[in-house]
């Protein structure tokens, strides 16, 4: 069964700027090595955390939303879990009021961009 | 004689009417609670970061619900904290 899912991720801020985006580049391959479908990628860029995490008080956010089959889930989080330059991530299923209240959300921001 | 029927009060009774409460979802049509806006979600915090009770917000059950689960997932990924001082 093929659900649509959104991850939010945090890398360390130890990290330059490219190694992160390779960071980002490797889970994004995976995803696509598994028959995953990338609808949308979000970077938030270096933000503060609220509290600190492995005693790091920033970190890079990014967000991932794909069409993936059910039983890839499993394999991204352990993935994501043992890599060590990942320091928090949260993977949720997106129901239908979630999907169109994210593409309302794109399609406001690319009105801007075009204004 | 004549007996005085109506009632009389030393200082007559005010007669305020409360405002009634509203779910904000409800009325502006929300479906999803977004858990990557904190700014929203602050208004359902009190100054400790804990969530406020529905009495006080007036939220009705069923958002209420996700507010509280939109608002633990923010905290998960570090956008809220789990316990502060001075949120507001």
């Amino acid at each position: 069964m093929i659900n649509q899912y959104e991850t939010v991720f945090i890398v360390t801020p130890v990290l330059s700027e490219p190694q992160m985006k390779e960071t980002v580049q490797k889970f994004k391959k995976l995803l696509q090595d598994n028959g995953g479908q990338l609808v949308h990628e979000e970077d938030w860029g270096l933000k503060k955390l609220a509290y600190p995490i492995q005693k790091k008080t920033t970190g890079f956010y990014n967000l991932l939303e794909f069409k993936a089959e059910t039983t890839f889930i499993q394999k991204f989080e352990t993935d994501l879990k043992h890599d060590e330059r990942i320091i928090r991530f949260l993977t949720v299923r997106l129901d239908k009021h979630a999907i169109e209240y994210n593409e309302k959300k794109r399609a406001k921001k690319a009105e801007k961009k075009e204004v | 004689m004549s007996v005085d029927k109506d009632i009389r009060f030393l200082t007559p009774p005010s007669f305020e009417v409360k405002k009634k409460k509203y779910c904000r979802f409800k009325k502006s049509r929300i479906k999803y609670v977004d858990y990557k806006d904190p700014n929203f979600l602050k208004k359902f915090l009190n100054e400790q970061g804990k969530l406020l009770p529905r009495r006080v917000t007036g939220t009705s059950l069923k958002y209420q619900r996700k507010v509280s689960t939109a608002i633990k997932r923010a905290r998960h990924i570090a956008i809220l904290p789990y316990l502060s001082d001075l949120l507001k």
